[in-house]
């Protein structure tokens, strides 16, 4: 079982949905690039950050985990045994930060100023941190998906007309390319583990410096932890998610032997995870805030039902063994982890006197969905061109 | 793997202990060394009568449309709270006075600049600085548009141009840099009729309100709202009635960067962190990789005991 090109047809009726929510979102990217942020957004002067920021960036760097965490177990730790799930998580990962990149160059006001990181350092600015880290991570991304496009196209150069002549040069280039590639592929795979670490956790520290405008329940300092376990938390589930939807979409026999594996390691990830959320919980003593029942404490104990419902699912043989339920227990802790990333960054997010309460616009909805299904897409379209999935 | 995971944990756990430690006693950066002279305004919502004329110099001073001066006296926008936004840098707004029904107190809002502005502190690219002499400023050539400012500001001062796309500003007051550089007063300073407004030094500033508030202690509330706020700001206000009632947040003393930047120097101290994980990884990978090309079956075999002992 070697990965290879999908054989099997790009349009479904599913893609027509999904390239119709493309471009109902593209329809409101176009406003915003227009006439501005408000005329898109519910965002205001009290509420700088709502959905695009939440869910587009936060979220979308949570759920793109899976490419750093299958990185360490299939190369790092050398479990050959996973490398089938190295590349989809790969290309997840890649398309995943790309589309994190895209929500950043949405959502700042000056967007045309994008690369102003790149030579305007702010050491002591988390968001500085993220920035740049996640700017290389990109790279190294897509470093380490080069060879599997040298893959697809060496020795099947086949320019039309006069090109010809570049055919046998451009093999060459490619051969070499591959060759050095694999020689230092190592230096990118632990660059991209430690890059990482370092943005997930970076990206919990963000709300750190909102004080009291975050509600205690979630205001912590040890927030880059919590961010930084329940990424790794998260990022099997997603490659199993995937891969089970890849299955199911492209008609292939799910690979149980290995996402029951993957499953395996998931409950005592969690466990770690939902140990330190709740010890913070009970050290600072804002347990007194779940007692209120308010909106935070029903969106906190939400987010705590996913993760003990998907935990005592992952401990149970038959759930790893179960193509339907190991699907319903991934999800549940992805849905857990979006929800912890929301309540982060919006929920949780009560400004002083604030008249207005944010709740996002059907063009911040219209915009997030699009772009997902755009990644959607993009997934699709390189499955079945590139030898990323492995399969009889 | 158990181990490994194990171990894994364990140094996260430990890094998150060394940063909880480092968390709790905030880390003024050195950069951030203020000058003895500064600068500070103490505002006296007790003197201060709501005729905004401070409104209308601060929109003149810096170029945004002012309307006439009569406008001014129309008091129906007391009606409702009032923030600064891309039309007015500083805001008046009215409160009810229990003591004296007949003398609202009046409220002015603009940036406090912080002795330790979690905005500076924030910024990705630096566009906004602290000056020696306290001022808090914005620099339009670097700023990207993120907002992350607004989103640190305890006080919840910058805004944003949410209608336009192209050049977006931050907007705030930025102690009418211009005209101090021409030797003038800052134009609300400038106008102010009843002398609601002190400006000089922020030490001596600071001793006014010390001695308004001990004169007069059936006047004022013993609180000099800005003097420890969140660090201490250049701006400071002294009030007949409790700060949270005129919508002023109540703060701790703590400077708001001061966590944000322990955990980030506490990550990055000298790239030492990050660049030991790199090697240890390296190591582990290194080793993992010559244990297998001796013996290749390690692998599988290790894998099917753990899938017993695990599942």
């Amino acid at each position: 079982m070697n990965p290879a090109p999908l054989k099997y047809k790009f349009f479904t009726p599913g893609v027509f949905i999904l390239i119709l929510l493309a471009l109902n979102g593209i329809v409101f990217l176009a406003i915003r690039f227009i006439y501005g942020l408000g005329a898109v957004t519910n965002l205001d002067n009290y509420t700088p950050w709502g959905l695009w920021i939440g869910v587009d960036v936060a979220a979308g760097v949570a759920l793109a985990a899976g490419g750093f965490t299958s990185a360490a177990l299939g190369h790092i730790m050398h479990r050959e045994h996973y490398h089938s799930i190295v590349r989809p998580a790969l290309l997840t990962a890649m398309l995943g930060y790309t589309f994190v990149a895209f929500a950043v160059l949405v959502d700042i006001g000056r967007f045309y100023y994008i690369w102003h990181p790149l030579i305007m350092w702010n050491g002591n600015s988390a968001l500085f941190e993220v920035g740049i880290c996640v700017m290389i991570y990109l790279t190294v991304l897509y470093i380490e998906f080069l060879p599997i496009v040298c893959e697809r196209f060496k020795g099947r150069i086949n320019l039309p007309g006069f090109l010809k002549f570049f055919n046998k040069s451009l093999d060459k280039l490619l051969t070499l390319l591959d060759k050095g590639l694999a020689k230092t592929m190592f230096i990118f795979i632990i660059a991209g583990v430690v890059l990482s670490t370092l943005h997930q956790s970076s990206l919990g520290t963000l709300m750190v410096i909102a004080g009291q405008k975050m509600h205690p329940l979630w205001q912590t300092p040890v927030l880059p932890l919590l961010f930084l376990l329940s990424a790794i938390a998260v990022g099997f589930p997603m490659i199993i998610f995937e891969s089970l939807i890849a299955a199911r979409s492209f008609k292939l026999k799910p690979e149980m032997n290995i996402l029951s594996k993957l499953g395996g390691m998931v409950a005592p990830i969690l466990f770690v995870y939902f140990a330190f959320k709740i010890g913070d919980l009970f050290i600072s003593e804002d347990f007194k805030y779940l007692l209120k029942f308010d909106t935070n404490a029903f969106m906190y104990l939400g987010e705590c039902a996913l993760t003990i419902t998907a935990f005592i699912m992952f401990l149970s043989r038959r759930v790893l063994k179960s193509p339907l339920l190991i699907f319903i227990a991934s999800t549940l802790v992805i849905a857990g982890v979006l929800l912890n990333r929301i309540n982060n960054f919006i929920v949780a997010y009560n400004p002083f006197f604030d008249p207005n309460n944010y709740f996002p616009s059907f063009g911040e909805f219209s915009v997030t969905i699009g772009c997902i299904a755009l990644l959607v897409l993009a997934y699709r379209f390189i499955v079945l061109n590139f030898p990323v999935i492995s399969h009889e | 793997m158990k181990n490994l995971d194990r171990r894994s944990f364990l140094k996260v756990a430990a890094a998150g202990i060394s940063i909880t430690t480092l968390g709790t006693s905030p880390a003024i950066s050195a950069e951030t060394k203020l000058d003895e002279n500064r600068l500070g305004v103490l505002v006296d919502t007790a003197v201060c009568v709501g005729c905004r004329l401070c409104e209308w110099a601060c929109r003149t001073a810096h170029n945004l449309p002012a309307g006439s001066l009569e406008s001014y006296a129309d008091d129906s926008v007391f009606k409702e709270f009032r923030r600064p936004d891309k039309t007015a840098l500083t805001v008046v707004n009215e409160f009810e006075n229990e003591k004296n029904p007949l003398l609202p107190v009046h409220v002015k809002t603009q940036c406090m600049h912080c002795e330790k502005p979690a905005c500076v502190s924030a910024c990705i690219v630096g566009a906004l600085t602290k000056k020696q002499d306290g001022s808090v400023v914005w620099d339009g050539d670097k700023c990207i548009g993120c907002r992350y400012c607004m989103v640190a500001c305890q006080f919840q001062i910058p805004t944003y141009d949410y209608d336009v796309s192209i050049d977006p500003k931050i907007r705030k007051c930025d102690f009418c840099e211009s005209r101090r550089q021409e030797g003038l007063l800052p134009a609300c300073v400038n106008i102010c009729p009843n002398e609601a407004l002190i400006f000089g030094k922020r030490c001596e500033v600071l001793k006014i309100a010390k001695e308004r508030i001990k004169r007069k202690p059936e006047i004022y509330v013993n609180h000099i709202y800005g003097e420890h706020e969140i660090g201490g700001a250049s701006w400071m206000y002294i009030a007949s009635k409790d700060f949270d009632k005129l919508k002023m947040a109540t703060l701790g003393d703590n400077p708001a960067p001061g966590i944000s930047e322990a955990i980030q120097h506490g990550i990055f101290a000298y790239f030492v962190p990050p660049v030991t994980l790199y090697t240890l990884l390296g190591t582990f990978m290194w080793v993992l990789k010559k244990r297998k090309e001796i013996d290749p079956d390690a692998d599988t075999e290790k894998n099917n005991e753990e899938k017993g002992d695990k599942i």
